[in-house]
């Protein structure tokens, strides 16, 4: 009979305190750990140091108001250097298009390079959005950011979307994350990106003008796509009680809403155009309030209506707890949130306010609680190390591998965040290998953008929707093996005494990946 | 098999398959065990196929004979059988999509039917509420977990491969509580990964040993990843001769199929496909839906030729959230409807037919003024399969699919 090995090693790790290191990393205040989990992608070096000297309740405040906090010049040198970042909706549907005079079909050698295109500002607008996540100080603006793009997503690979994901963000999303929710659905409703990926760029009054040649049948009549899934996704929810006659109407209410590919008169800063000529001018009712025919205030009116519905701010409110308490919201926290939302005509910024500061969100059994999206995942990993990235393609390419390539989500309803839709077997085998690959180095980050070795197969994973994926475990040794100990101080050592033990019991050279692809790093 | 001899073997199983959910012995066991020793005495199989997005049923098995169909369908219409692009005939009522010419030699073999008219009675057209509504199997209950993953509870010989879902999140039709195995989209399928090093594995075989939601899925991942990518190897070898291997869904049904037939222990397959939500420019004979459909097509052809004779104890239902509107809308595309086709297709099938009881499109027989009536719910086709298939039980079958009563009681999918 052996002696009982985990007895000893237990003595070792409390007598050491973490075992591999002669000195013991302190374990810090666990709200700390809590509201940085929440309200960032996860710990950088220094973070939790950082946060204590400040105070819980003031980091909430300052991430609340963003502007508070100076931006990372660091940052945006690297942002200005991706080119297609500070280009508007405009611009690029402008500059990207096959140049084709009118009837005149493109060569294949001009398709070719239109696609290579539009590859180039999608691969773009995935590296500013993913270095902007990572690095940014206003972390809680980036966590919204992921929160509102999915709720109102685009998928990129649909045509011109591709060009048009990374602007929609920058133009519809970002200006509103912390701000009023009518606001962002004027904003995203009137997008290019939105109006071409749920179709309402043609959606068109019937027999509003019969004189227009139609060859291929475009623009005769109501599309109801967009109509629909706002209600339904955006705003009341699934059962926020509209019936089909409201999708119709709804749809009619819009009819008109498209966008211009270049700078006219009438046409908005980001390509909105009001076509009067396709609009459908009678009167309606919409979800029991009559709305007089008289063109594109109908639609205003109609946003109006729906940013006010009590069943809007059920909806907001219940997502908005899934995102930041647990996967099943408490109803007395959705209430209040609800409530909030009413009283202050949907500021977000108060709502998340009185969502941080309610005892739900401080519950202790919610603390490291919500499993990670693989965004998340791969995102607090990546923060965890405390590189320098200049390379994210091998991210993106755990994102695809993962299941949820950015900007990839192909239904309206965008990715979900819970546990049941992340947790799976699979899922858990993808998170360690990258995370072994990412502690030993093998994961180039800081490899030079233009250079990296993965440049081709990013490319191809990047045309081919999903089915390629990038092999981190296939790229030379260019980065330095993560430091446990670092590692572990980082993170705030809130490990339990068996992950404790694993790490203690397992080859130096691998402590940095257990720590990385731990049961308590899956979740935040 | 027949039914009586497969309700023996499940009593003198049930016992064993009770005492071990909730513990990993049974994981140890058939490691142990090995594929080659476990193989059940049941061999069925069932896939099923979902198109995401809401296909259009009726440009799919077109109703050619029916004036309103063309009225209804100006620009996006299929032409009538023998026109060009037209309808591929089935039985003198009904035509295929020309891009489904591949599955003609199967209809001709009696191995492929269709459910015309088909689908959930709730009356949402939300794709996502819809699919829910299907993938439960409990229209409206809202329920967690998907009739599939109940269906492998009351199933023996439970094994974490013993269902295999293709693609890297699981879907709600395998959620619930027996555990399920993953095979990733794509060629990287059986690409190795850090984990599949001796040394890293037994570090994090340490750190996962608990009986935590966690450790769970770990060992459950660890065990699937070991026989699937054993199941895989040849193909893997193969490539590495140079062949090139398909992508796209044909690629990954073959590999469903090949691990299929190599792993007696796989039972269940479940593949998505995506983009039917074709509210634009969806065109006729040729175009998008037309695009998509070949897809299909040759991943349907993909299956039945790589389970080459377990075909014969597989079958594969194909199903959609909801049809989609009877009237072409304004932008040469459709929108959400209602009653939709279903497909089946599998070894022992009475094919060669189209199923459901049809009653047009004129517009009094249309749902809400727009729609293909529901004749036929989708359970009835599902619940078909599953006792003259699969040899479920009543009690079993109400396990799978409860409060379901029949909606079309004359079904003979079997004969």
């Amino acid at each position: 009979m052996h002696p009982k090995p985990h007895i000893y090693i237990l003595a070792l790790i409390i007598g050491l305190g973490f075992a591999h290191s002669s000195q013991a990393v302190p374990i810090s205040d666990p709200k700390v750990l809590h509201v940085i989990n929440r309200l960032s992608f996860g710990p950088q070096p220094g973070d939790i140091e950082r946060t204590t000297a400040l105070g819980v309740e003031r980091y909430i405040q300052q991430q609340l108001n963003p502007n508070t906090i100076p931006d990372s010049s660091p940052l945006n040198r690297q942002l200005t250097q991706i080119e297609t970042f500070n280009l508007s909706s405009l611009q690029l549907l402008g500059q990207i298009n096959p140049k084709l005079e009118r009837g005149q079909k493109p060569t294949p050698e001009q398709r070719k390079a239109y696609q290579s295109q539009m590859r180039h500002v999608l691969e773009q607008s995935i590296q500013a959005r993913l270095l902007q996540s990572t690095r940014s100080p206003r972390q809680l603006q980036e966590v919204m950011v992921d929160f509102w793009y999915n709720h109102f997503n685009v998928f990129s690979s649909k045509g011109i979307a591709r060009v048009l994901v990374g602007t929609y963000e920058q133009e519809a999303i970002r200006p509103h994350t912390l701000g009023r929710f009518r606001d962002l659905i004027g904003s995203t409703a009137q997008h290019p990106a939105m109006l071409f990926y749920l179709d309402n760029w043609q959606n068109t009054a019937p027999n509003s003008s019969p004189n227009r040649p139609n060859p291929r049948g475009k623009m005769q009549g109501l599309n109801e796509n967009y109509a629909r899934e706002l209600m339904e996704l955006h705003t009341l929810g699934v059962d926020g009680g509209y019936t089909q006659q409201d999708v119709t109407t709804l749809a009619k209410i819009l009819t008109g809403w498209t966008f211009r590919r270049s700078p006219q008169p009438k046409v908005g800063d980001y390509g909105f155009y009001f076509d009067a000529k396709r609009h459908d001018y009678s009167d309606k009712v919409f979800l029991g309030h009559s709305i007089k025919g008289s063109g594109i205030t109908e639609g205003e009116q109609a946003l109006d209506i729906l940013a006010k519905s009590p069943a809007t701010a059920r909806h907001i409110s219940t997502q908005l707890a899934q995102y930041f308490v647990a996967d099943q919201p408490p109803k007395p926290l959705v209430d209040r949130l609800s409530q909030k939302y009413l009283s202050t005509e949907g500021n977000i910024r108060e709502v998340l306010n009185t969502l941080f500061h309610s005892p739900e969100f401080w519950d202790s059994r919610n603390y490291n609680a919500k499993f990670k999206t693989p965004y998340q995942y791969a995102l607090s990993a990546v923060r965890a190390t405390g590189a320098e990235v200049t390379n994210f393609r091998p991210v993106f390419g755990f994102l695809q591998q993962a299941g949820m390539p950015l900007y990839g989500c192909l239904t309206p309803d965008g990715y979900k965040n819970t546990e049941s839709a992340w947790l799976n077997p699979d899922a858990l085998t993808r998170r360690i290998s990258f995370a072994t690959a990412l502690a030993s180095g093998r994961v180039p980050l800081n490899a030079p953008l233009e250079r990296s070795p993965l440049t081709r197969r990013a490319r191809l994973a990047l045309a081919d929707k999903g089915n390629q994926s990038l092999d981190s475990q296939a790229t030379p040794v260019s980065m330095a093996e993560l430091d446990a100990t670092q590692l572990s101080l980082t993170l705030g050592n809130g490990f339990s005494d068996k992950t404790k033990q694993a790490i203690a019991t397992s080859p130096p050279q691998l402590r940095a990946a257990l720590i990385l692809g731990s049961p308590e790093f899956m979740r935040r | 098999m027949n039914r009586r001899h497969f309700i023996q073997q499940t009593g003198f199983t049930a016992a064993s398959t009770l005492a071990a959910i909730g513990t990993h012995g049974w994981i140890a066991r058939s490691l142990a065990q090995g594929s080659a020793s476990t193989q059940s005495l049941e061999p069925k199989r069932l896939i099923v196929i979902f198109l995401r997005g809401a296909v259009d049923g009726l440009n799919v098995v077109i109703p050619y004979r029916e004036t309103a169909y063309y009225q209804n369908r100006p620009r996006i219409a299929i032409p009538q059988p023998g026109k060009e692009g037209g309808a591929l005939d089935l039985d003198g009522q009904f035509g295929l999509h020309p891009a489904l010419a591949t599955l003609i030699p199967l209809w001709q073999q009696k191995s492929l039917a269709f459910v015309h008219a088909s689908g959930s009675l709730e009356p949402t057209r939300s794709h996502f509420e819809a699919q829910d509504n299907m993938e439960t199997g409990a229209p409206g209950a809202h329920a967690q977990d998907g009739w599939m993953n109940r269906l492998l509870t009351t199933m023996t010989g439970q094994n974490p491969v013993q269902a295999v879902n293709v693609g890297s999140t699981t879907p709600r039709i395998l959620s619930g509580r027996a555990s399920v195995a993953t095979l990733a989209v794509g060629r990287g399928a059986a690409r190795a990964i850090a984990l599949d090093k001796p040394q890293v594995a037994t570090a994090f075989d340490n750190l996962y040993s608990s009986n935590d939601v966690l450790s769970k899925a770990y060992k459950e991942g660890r065990f699937a990843r070991k026989a699937l990518l054993s199941d895989l190897d040849a193909e893997t070898k193969m490539a590495n001769n140079g062949a090139p291997l398909p992508n796209g869904f044909a690629g990954d049904a073959r590999r469903l199929a090949q691990v299929m037939v190599k792993d007696a222990r796989v039972k269940l397959g479940f593949m998505a496909i995506g983009g039917w939500d074709t509210h634009v420019n969806q065109g006729a004979s040729q175009g998008q839906l037309a695009r998509n459909l070949e897809q299909l097509g040759k991943g349907l052809e993909a299956l039945q030729a790589t389970l080459g004779s377990a075909y014969q104890d597989t079958a594969i239902l194909v199903m959609s959230e909801f049809g989609r509107t009877a009237h072409e809308n304004g932008d040469g595309g459709t929108d959400h409807g209602h009653g939709n086709i279903m497909g089946v297709m599998g070894g022992s099938i009475n094919g060669g037919k189209v199923y459901g009881d049809w009653r047009g499109l004129s517009s009094d027989q249309l749902h809400e003024n727009r729609d293909l009536a529901i004749t036929t719910d989708f359970r009835d086709v599902i619940a078909t399969v599953l006792e003259r298939h699969l040899m479920l039980s009543d009690a079993k079958l109400n396990q799978v699919l409860p409060n379901y009563r029949p909606l079309q009681k004359n079904l003979p999918l079997y004969t």
